[in-house]
């Protein structure tokens, strides 16, 4: 359950919104949107605990995120605009290491089978430098498949991805929906997702 | 997961090779280019080896801070890392370790080798050695701090001089007065312990101040 409470972002002298309150729990869908600009990156930042609001709060389980510290960052994944794929790495590689890293070790065939269901089995063992956008982006996707988070924070995921990838990036964040976690997305195009509960959040 | 950054890190300097040897270029021909300048004086050159090795030394391991965090800076790892449920304080530390295991090692372990065109003794070079292992993670831990502050800032590379240089002083007091001491015949032994101590000192507050900055700048 995330509450977001009389929230304020301020970037340099601009005021992006304020006031601004919303929750959501277990099994919904927050749909972000809001023309360029509008502070829906920086608000995706404050809710995982990048950046530290103006003014109010994000709580997480009625705790508030800055006091749950490490405990808050178990229960989120976040997807932002940047990959985080490193380009000397193959995507194996890749999956591998950023899952140990984060705590949830794979092993070969698990991480494999990760690859195949995002279409990556053919560039496995490829350097992700040689990737196209779409591909780094699928790679980018996979660490949503093996995260346990609750809260999964994405930040345009429909970026860049083919039809495949789209239906296949829909289809994940319906499984994790229907699985009781909570998705929060911001997007520019529809979603169509057919989950039982959507909330729009508009960014003016 | 204090290992597999570790080990990723190694990896990734291991596959950009050409970054690490610069730095290694870069202080063999320091190091070399003043016996050239000043001629075959074994007692001036012994008298100026301590001091030309660890000023090269230091300005050698400047050069490579920016890739302590850069690089993870740049694709959006380092946002990733702070976000994964370890201390940041952990994070900072297998990222330094791997940085001075990549970056310093190879300085320690070629310096000997430069100071033989210094005269140096057996003697003197073991306290090179020796003086610079316990003087370059300082180095690493404490450029950390300047690395993570100037992240993403234009010419950070000038700042970095600017907020590190004067910390790197007493290293190179106390690395440079060792060497000074075996080579005239005194006991190095107090300015070793001051630079363990030193050590000791950063690797216990360094890394928290890093992952404060590291902090401010993804944000």
């Amino acid at each position: 359950m995330l509450e977001v409470i009389n929230l304020t972002c301020v970037r340099g002298t601009r005021r992006l919104f304020k006031e601004l309150n919303f929750s959501a729990a277990g099994g919904e869908l927050v749909e972000l949107r809001g023309p360029n600009g509008s502070g829906k990156t920086s608000l995706l930042r404050i809710l995982c605990g990048l950046a530290t609001p103006a003014a109010g709060e994000v709580r997480w389980h009625g705790r508030s995120i800055r006091s749950l510290g490490e405990e808050y960052s178990a229960s989120v994944a976040y997807l932002g605009h940047q990959n985080a794929v490193k380009d000397e790495l193959s995507a194996l590689e890749n999956l591998r290491i950023s899952s140990a890293v984060s705590g949830q070790s794979l092993d070969k065939k698990r991480a494999q089978e990760i690859l195949e269901r995002v279409g990556l089995t053919q560039q496995q063992n490829l350097p992700a430098r040689v990737l196209s956008a779409g591909q780094r982006r699928r790679l980018g996707m996979t660490r949503l498949l093996n995260s346990t988070a609750k809260l999964w924070i994405l930040d345009e995921v429909l970026t860049s991805l083919d039809d495949r990838a789209m239906n296949l990036s829909r289809e994940f964040i319906t499984n994790h929906i229907e699985q009781n976690g909570t998705a929060i997305v911001a997007t520019h195009q529809d979603l169509n997702l057919s989950v039982p509960r959507i909330q729009r959040l508009q960014l003016s | 997961m204090f290992a597999w950054l570790f080990w990723r890190d190694l990896m990734l300097a291991w596959r950009r090779r050409s970054d690490v040897l610069a730095t290694l270029f870069f202080f063999v021909i320091v190091v070399s280019l003043f016996p050239l300048g000043i001629g075959p004086e074994r007692e001036t050159l012994r008298t100026i080896a301590p001091g030309v090795v660890w000023v090269a030394a230091l300005l050698a391991s400047m050069l490579s801070l920016g890739r302590i965090f850069g690089n993870d800076y740049q694709d959006g790892t380092l946002e990733q890392l702070l976000l994964t449920p370890q201390p940041a304080y952990l994070i900072v530390l297998a990222k330094v370790l791997a940085h001075w295991v990549v970056s310093e090692v190879p300085l320690v372990v070629i310096a000997p080798v430069l100071g033989l065109q210094f005269g140096l003794s057996q003697n003197g070079l073991a306290i090179v050695v020796v003086s610079l292992l316990l003087g370059t993670p300082v180095l690493s831990v404490i450029g950390s701090v300047g690395a993570a502050l100037t992240l993403g800032l234009r010419a950070a590379n000038v700042l970095v001089a600017l907020l590190v240089l004067p910390l790197y002083i007493p290293v190179l007091i106390f690395g440079s007065g060792a060497v000074q001491a075996s080579v005239t015949g005194s006991s190095p032994q107090a300015w070793l312990l001051l630079l363990a101590a030193t050590l000791i000192v950063s690797l216990v507050f360094a890394p928290w101040a890093t992952s404060a900055a590291l902090r401010i700048s993804v944000e």
